[in-house]
Order: C-alpha cells, then structure tokens, then sequence
C-alpha cells in the first residue's frame, strides 16, 4: 500500500508530466484558457491513462517483451520492435471509445472538447506515461496508479493554468506576448513553483 | 511648498499628451503625486470608502519592515564578528578593509561595531535592489504608459532581507530585474501579476546560482574555513542532518530573537511579528492567511511528530521550532500576505495559507534538496490560489442563484 502511495506521490508531483517533463504541451496549453473546459480535458487524460496504462501493462507482458510470446510456442521471438506500433494503437482506440461514451452521455462536454478530444490520441503524455510504464518495467497494479497518478498530476497543472489565464483577463500584457508567448512563460514560472518537490526520494 | 506645486504644474503641459516630454509622463505624475495630492476628482458618482490608495498601502508595508531591516543590519555584524571572535578572519572585500582602515574594533560585544559591520554588507544590498528597481520599474513605466507604482520600493526592501549577506552585488541586480521584469511587468505591472516577484527573484538566483545561496559558508560575513569547531550552517541546514538534537543544543530564544546565521532579514521571528502586528491593525496583511498557515503548520508538524521515522531526523522537530527556523515567519508576514498574488476570497485565504502551512513542512522534512521550504511553498501555492478563488466564487454565484430562484 505505502509502495502505491508514494508510487502516485512521485506521478503527481515529483515527476509532474506537464511541469516536470513537459509533456502534453499542445492541449495543455491550447485548452487552458477556461477552468471548466480545462477539468473536462484533465479527467479525460486521467480517465484515459487510468485505462491504456494497465491495458498497454498487459500487452507489453503478454507480446512484446523479449520472450513474452514463450506461451505461444515461439520462446526465442522478440517482438519488442512493434511497441510503439502496439502502444500508440492501444490508445487511439481507447481514445475513441471516450470520445463515444462522451457522445451520448455528456454532449456538453463533448461540444466543449471539441477538436481536443480526438488529439488527446496523439497527447504526448499519454504515450509518455505508457513508455516510461515499459522502461520501468512496472507491474500491472503499479501501471494502474502511475497511469492514474500522471493524469491527476496532469490535470492539476492544466487547471491552475487555465485559474491563473483566467485571472490574467485583467492583466495587461504587452502585445506581442498577448496569447501563446505569456503562456509559455506562465508555464515556466509554474514550474519553478513545481520545483518544490524536486529531489524527493521516494 | 507652494512654489514646489506651482514648479510642478508649471511644466505640466511638457508632460501631458502632445507634450515634448510626453514619454516622461510617468516620472513627472511619481513625482507629483508623491509630493501632493493630486487635483483630479471624480465627475460622476464615486465609490471612494477609503482614503487607502496604492502608495498608503505600500508604506505601510515599508513600515511594517523597518523592524526586520533594523534586525538584518544589527544581526549581519553581529554574527560576523561573533564568527570572528571564534577565530574566523575577515573575508577579502572591500567592506573589511573599509572597516579596518577607519580603526573600528572587531568586537561582538560592541553594538556601533556591530551595525557598522553590518550595515557595510547589508546596505549596497538593499541599494544595489532599489537602484535595480528604479531603474525597471520607471523604464516599463515610459514604455508601457502607465503610472509608477510603489510595489517596486516594497519589492526592492524585501528581496535583499531574503538573501544571504555574501552575496555578490551583480546577482542581486540580476535576480531583482528578473523578479520585477518576469513576474510583474511583463504581465503589465503591479496587482496583474500570479506570483509573488520578491520571492520569483530569490527562487532565481537559488536556482541559478545556488552555490552563493545555499550551503553553509553563505550565511555569515567572515572568513572560518581555517576554524574547524564552527560550521557556520544555518539551525535548518543543522537540524535537516542531525534532526532534534542539533536543536536540543541551540536556543529556542536566541532563534526567536533572531541572532542565528540566516538570510539577513528572515531571522528574527520577534521583528516579523511587530511588522505583522501593524499589517494586521491596518488590515493590510491578511490575518486569515496567517492564521491558516500557523494552523497548516501545526497540523502537519503534528501529524509528523506521531507518525516518526527511524531515518529522518526532521519528523521530530516540533511546530513552535518550525515557526522560529529559517524564513517562516517572514514568509508568513511579508510574502504570503501579498494581496496579489494570495488568494483573494476571505475562506479562499484561509485554505490557501493552510496548505502553505503543510507544504513548508513536508518540503523541510520530506525533501532531503532543500532545508528550507518556505519560499517553494509560497510559490507553490501562488500557482493555485486563482483556482482556489475560482471555486469558492463559483460556490458565491451558485448560492445566488438559488436565492433568486426561490
């Protein structure tokens, strides 16, 4: 138990994927302008971790690790070279049965999703979470709650983001920073703030 | 004083729009506005509650810190030459031989040696962040039209008590404009920016240049590597290594009083709290946030002490030494309080001073990379206090709508 916990710890905050390795940064910074939109996209990125982390666990287990085929009858096949292939496809079609369930059940959030839903697919933090789960070799109870853990810690940066763009309607940036530019530089002065948690060892 | 106002308005027109000096409107409104009441007044109906305006408030502020700048320049010296008495020599800067050619003694005891001392390293400090600022802060003025504030006299007082007295002038200048530049102007100037800039300024330099900023040869102005029997380490950086016992040898006291190693002006947890009484009785700095980092603080610090550990000394550390070590109370008066960058709704306050209250003790006793913790978790929670707002104002809207609906 304290295992997963600090397992979840280290995805939300140490190794944050938006503020500490900078992954995801299309949606994270293209859907921040509003919280409420901004909390849709962060529970579809944990929900959609929460489910392609532990399933791409089972295949990597199952398929493409070096002698995972043993169960076929082919002990010596390594297949390890289709992991992008297998992962990234895994997700896609994840991603797209959110995006039907988010159909029918919450067209709201679905027509506030918009284009970002299908990208979630291509989200680097996704496929991120998926190969660091496969370099550390993770079990599929730690795949869960890292996957999980990354998309909470994803979904806490995108909205305070989204809190402070919507606090800065009231700021007056020069204009050619107006945008993309003052983003950029909020996310780096967030993840100064972020550093905080740098350099715990868990 | 007549003729000062009548100089004033007699260049005026220069100024105004179409002027010749038009690009200088923001020197010449500092000026005047500093010196006297402005003439202008409302046409329509006004909503006027207060006479508290941007520069009451700011001096206010300047007030509340003279006790801790009188501190950073006494405590400065005094450590310095108690470091010496103990065998430390002076360091190799023009400040030592400024004092030793005019003939003062190096002697601990004697206060006027201890605030010359102090003053020779704690005052181009402090002029080397006021000249920064007022050379940024009226430069995006002209640029940005728009009128100078007082937040950079504030600003430029309170960085240099964050710093350590050995600091080397050029990074001061450095991390002052990188604080007023990156978190303040860029997002248009006082009450527009998310973070708190004095402490973005000190994040800076701790992270870019941390071998002046952390460590223990930073904190006292002297010389001691030839002396082995002291260390010179700050009671934190002691404490983070070796936990309750290096406290059990130290004095709450002297702690509370102020005159242990440290950044220059943060030591002194008494000077803190006369600044804060006055921030309170002006209503200035918020007492919810305060109270809900002193509540923050002692729930966490407890909850640590009765679940232990066998490896980290810092569990053990108790709340009433967390609120005496290293910039706790500084941080709690000076740099949480600030109206911009806290949270801004009066329960939005109390949660976000709680969760300060509970970070800076988990980052000072889960985080073996940093002894201190305050400043990181002040930032931290600049990061989420909109968001906190935002929810608490959202509950506000929907209260509302159910009562007009009924």
């Amino acid at each position: 138990m304290e295992h997963y916990l600090s397992l979840a710890t280290k995805a939300i905050f140490v190794e944050n994927m938006a503020l500490a390795f900078f992954l995801g940064m299309c949606s994270f910074l293209a859907v921040s302008k509003k919280v409420e939109t901004a909390m849709g996209l962060g529970f579809a990125v944990v929900f959609v971790l929460g489910i392609t982390c532990p399933l791409n666990q089972l295949l990597v287990d199952a398929l493409l690790e070096p002698g995972a085929l043993a169960w076929a009858g082919y002990p010596d096949v390594n297949v390890s070279f289709l992991s992008y292939l297998t992962l990234i496809g895994t997700i896609a079609a994840a991603v797209q049965i959110v995006e039907m369930v988010l159909d029918r059940y919450s067209p709201e959030l679905y027509n506030a999703l918009g284009v970002f839903l299908p990208l979630i697919a291509v989200n680097c933090a996704i496929l991120g979470a998926s190969l660091f789960m496969q370099e550390r070799d993770y079990t599929l109870g730690e795949a869960t709650v890292f996957g999980a853990g990354s998309g909470i810690g994803w979904l806490l940066a995108v909205v305070a983001l989204a809190a402070i763009r919507e606090k800065m309607r009231y700021s007056n940036v020069p204009g050619p920073l107006r945008g993309l530019g003052i983003t950029f530089i909020t996310v780096g002065l967030m993840s100064v703030g972020f550093m905080a948690f740098a350099g715990i060892q868990l | 004083m007549q003729f000062l106002k009548d100089a004033h308005l007699n260049v005026k027109h220069h100024f105004e729009k179409g002027g010749r000096l038009e690009f200088f409107y923001p020197i010449w409104e500092a000026q005047f506005t500093g010196l006297f009441t402005p003439g202008d007044v409302t046409r329509t109906a006004s909503h006027v509650r207060d006479g508290l305006d941007n520069k009451r408030l700011m001096v206010t502020v300047v007030f509340a810190l003279l006790p801790c700048m009188a501190m950073a320049t006494y405590n400065t010296g005094y450590q310095a030459l108690l470091a010496m008495a103990q065998g430390a020599v002076p360091l190799d800067t023009w400040q030592a031989w400024v004092y030793t050619t005019a003939g003062l003694p190096f002697d601990f005891k004697n206060p006027i040696a201890c605030i010359v001392y102090g003053l020779l390293h704690y005052g181009p400090i402090l002029a080397a962040s006021m000249a920064t600022g007022a050379f940024v802060e009226p430069l995006t003025a002209m640029i940005r039209k728009h009128e100078i504030n007082e937040g950079f006299l504030v600003s430029g007082m309170l960085i240099p008590l964050t710093l350590p007295p050995t600091i080397p002038l050029w990074m001061v200048v450095v991390g002052t404009a990188f604080g007023t530049i990156f978190a303040k102007e860029i997002f248009g100037g006082t009450g527009m920016n998310f973070l708190n800039p004095a402490l973005t300024s000190r994040a800076f330099l701790f992270f870019a240049y941390p071998a002046a900023m952390s460590g223990d040869a930073a904190w006292i102005a002297a010389d001691f590597s030839g002396v082995d029997s002291f260390s010179g380490a700050t009671l934190l950086a002691q404490a983070a290594v070796s936990g309750e016992s290096a406290l059990a040898s130290a004095s709450w006291t002297q702690s509370f009083l102020g005159f242990v190693p440290g950044s220059m002006g943060e030591t002194s947890t008494l000077a803190c709290l006369l600044g804060a009484a006055l921030l309170v009785w002006t209503r200035i700095g918020s007492i919810r946030t305060m109270a809900g980092i002193v509540l923050g603080t002692i729930v966490m610090a407890g909850f640590l002490n009765i679940v232990g550990s066998d490896t980290n000394p810092m569990f053990a550390i108790p709340w009433y030494w967390h609120a005496v070590l290293g910039g706790w109370a500084f941080g709690l008066v000076y740099m949480a309080t600030d109206p911009v960058s806290s949270a801004f709704t009066n329960q939005g306050k109390l949660i976000y001073g709680g969760l300060i209250g509970v970070l800076v003790v988990l980052i000072r006793v889960v985080n073996p990379a940093y002894p201190e913790g305050m400043m990181l978790a002040i930032l931290f929670m600049n990061m989420f206090a909109p968001l906190i707002d935002h929810f608490f104002v959202q509950a506000n809207i929907r209260r509302r709508e159910a009562r007009y609906a009924a």
